[in-house]
């Protein structure tokens, strides 16, 4: 073993109480870290995961119809001009078949599907409802949304005239496998629908709204005949997603939105969450930064005598330094074990309090291999910079002056 | 005779600036020879503290030119002084400023360890042999805090000893032992430098302990005032 290391590791082992002291003061900081990190990773995770259940990474459609001023100025004219924003109707993507597979040729998309889309109504009895349709490709759209894991009755089959309906429009139309339902578009088309499928995809809105139908039938209800209304897009990294749809959009020509562009609320939640919480964690370092200093200060102080005496038996200045260094490097990862395990310790415990009636966590938290990677390698580091000041002072202490007055 | 193992021309050591400024050594001139057995005296203030930590290389002449076996030690950077002081100079003090955390072997094998960088085959033998000689092998494993104040000078004897120095400088080594154990301690410095030919230069108050020495240099107000060989 290395002559710093023997000292060094002697030094800590015989300094018992303080050793002993600091390492708690340096384990309870990196166990908040750990834990704070762990449960705000775990909502941030469970919290995009169920946003993105039911929301493609990135959709494309035709763009809004440009509204122009009929007259333009000419030289010598100031032409006044009130704009009408057009009525939006639903149009077919051009040559989509061919924008289908650019998308899907992107190498940062894993997933494409396209997809008719419109407003209808749903009519059993006298009963009738506003619906959104989804006219889909049963086998490319559960790349998109997991719908199969979604179902809570039936099976996930889309042919002719079947149907896939939520949760609770089953519930207001008292419906189920099965069971027939009337489908009509303000067009004034209509059809009747073998239910496939109940499906319950954790958003009381798309259980009321989402009636999926397979693609040909939607074509027809909303008079797209060989046409589809937009195309999904499931990207391989979910913060990608916005630069992915700033790069098909200029590609294809269509508008491109991404979930990050849909949710903006949501992510600039989750920002400042994680930036607080990056606050926090500053702080915490500061503070255990601050106590391993103050301990190696006051140890330096202590060992003035014995750091003399080897510098006298010849000890050069840089060893001296590196015993301190060691000393600071040792404390920061032997308390960010000692943090790992107070920190999973809570994580796990407080996943452990709140249980959503499923049995799943409320609080999910995250205790991943690269959490506590950082960690330890911030603690480590953390001491290592923490004794540089002590390391100095233990580097200049005059030999002869110790030994003298020592 | 033989160039000297340390010669000191004209040393001057003064602390402070300015009008603050006092000089403790006013020119010291001082030859010590290989092999030799030696007493610095004087009262206390007198300078002998700064002398020996000049001759000890832990601080620099104000003025003046000190050579150390062929070399001119003033020269050298403070790392260069340091492997000098490790390889070629052993100290012992007062308070035998053994180191607590480490047993009395571990003590005498460090100063070796401290200029390989690491612990090498061979380091604790000598240690073993070291302690041996000096009457220790039975208390070797024990803390250095554990050992009694004459068996912890004669470990400090050991340590200095280790890496074979070709000079010890002693400062007041008997100073806090009573009077038979301050014997038995100088009786063993006696011994090494009759046996391996080591120099030592002990400063000492005790008048009794100067006249067993071969040579006795008493320093008065920052000057050599008698330095006087006997055989």
């Amino acid at each position: 073993m290395p002559f710093e290391w023997v000292v060094a590791v002697r030094f800590l082992r015989e300094g018992r109480a303080q050793t002993i002291l600091i390492l708690l003061g340096i384990g309870v900081g990196v166990g908040v870290i750990v834990f704070l990190s762990a449960l705000i990773n775990g909502l941030q995770d469970s919290l995009i995961e169920r946003t993105l259940g039911t929301q493609p990474h990135v959709i494309l459609r035709m763009p809004d119809d440009a509204v122009r001023p009929m007259k333009k100025a000419g030289a010598d004219e100031l032409v006044m001009s009130r704009l009408e924003e057009p009525a939006q109707r639903l149009r077919s993507i051009l040559r989509w078949q061919q924008t289908l597979d650019e998308a899907a040729g992107n190498p940062r998309v894993t997933a494409v599907a396209p997809l008719v889309s419109g407003a209808a109504f749903a009519l059993r009895g006298n009963a009738n409802k506003s619906i959104a349709l989804r006219g889909i490709d049963p086998e490319r759209y559960r790349a998109i949304i997991d719908l199969p894991a979604r179902l809570i009755e039936g099976t996930y089959e889309l042919a002719g005239d079947e149907a896939l309906i939520g949760v609770e429009l089953a519930k207001d139309f008292g419906l189920e496998t099965g069971d027939k339902v009337r489908l009509t578009t303000a067009g004034g088309k209509s059809e009747v629908f073998l239910i496939k499928g109940v499906f319950d995809v954790g958003n009381k809105d798309l259980n009321e709204r989402w009636v999926f139908v397979p693609i040909r039938a939607a074509q027809t209800l909303l008079d797209l005949t060989g046409g589809i209304s937009s195309i999904e897009v499931k990207v391989r990294e979910i913060f990608d997603a916005e630069d992915v749809a700033q790069e098909l959009g200029r590609v294809t020509g269509l508008s491109a939105e991404s979930w990050m562009k849909l949710n903006t609320q949501l992510l600039i939640g989750l920002r400042s969450q994680s930036a607080s919480s990056v606050m926090i964690q500053v702080f915490v370092i500061v503070a255990v930064a601050l106590g391993i200093t103050s301990v190696l200060v006051v140890s330096v102080v202590q060992k003035s005598r014995e750091i003399g005496i080897l510098k006298a038996m010849g000890t050069t200045t840089g060893r001296v330094t590196r015993i301190f260094l060691l000393e600071g490097a040792i404390l920061g990862l032997a308390g960010s074990a000692l943090g790992l395990m107070i920190g999973s310790g809570l994580a796990l415990f407080f996943a452990s309090l709140a249980k959503n009636p499923d049995g799943s966590a409320t609080f999910p938290v995250a205790l991943t291999l690269v959490l506590f990677a950082r960690s330890a390698l911030v603690a480590t580091t953390v001491g290592l910079l923490a004794a540089v000041i002590p390391a100095r002072r233990a580097a200049q202490l005059d030999p002869a002056e110790v030994i003298r007055y020592g | 005779m033989a160039d000297p193992l340390m010669s000191l021309l004209g040393v001057k050591k003064s602390y402070g600036e300015g009008v603050a400024r006092t000089e403790v050594l006013h020119g010291i001139d001082l030859a010590l020879h290989r092999g030799e057995f030696a007493a610095l005296i004087g009262p206390s203030g007198s300078g002998k503290s700064t002398l020996l930590h000049l001759l000890g290389l832990l601080d620099r002449a104000t003025e003046g030119r000190i050579t150390f076996d062929e070399r001119d030690v003033e020269s050298l950077s403070d790392d260069e002084r340091a492997m000098f002081r490790g390889y070629k100079l052993g100290f012992i003090f007062q308070f035998h400023h053994l180191l607590p955390e480490f047993t009395a072997l571990e003590n005498v094998v460090l100063p070796m360890m401290a200029l390989a960088g690491k612990e090498k085959p061979g380091m604790r033998e000598r240690a073993r042999e070291l302690l041996s000689r000096i009457g220790l092998s039975d208390r070797m494993n024990n803390r250095a805090t554990d050992l009694s104040g004459g068996q912890q000078q004669r470990v400090a004897i050991a340590r200095a000893l280790a890496m074979k120095p070709l000079l010890v400088l002693a400062d007041e080594p008997t100073g806090n032992l009573d009077q038979e154990t301050g014997h038995q301690v100088f009786e063993l410095m006696r011994e090494f430098n009759r046996v391996e030919k080591t120099s030592f230069l002990i400063v000492t108050h005790d008048q009794r302990l100067a006249v067993q020495c071969e040579r006795v240099i008493e320093i008065v107000d920052g000057r050599i005032e008698r330095d006087e060989k006997r055989s």
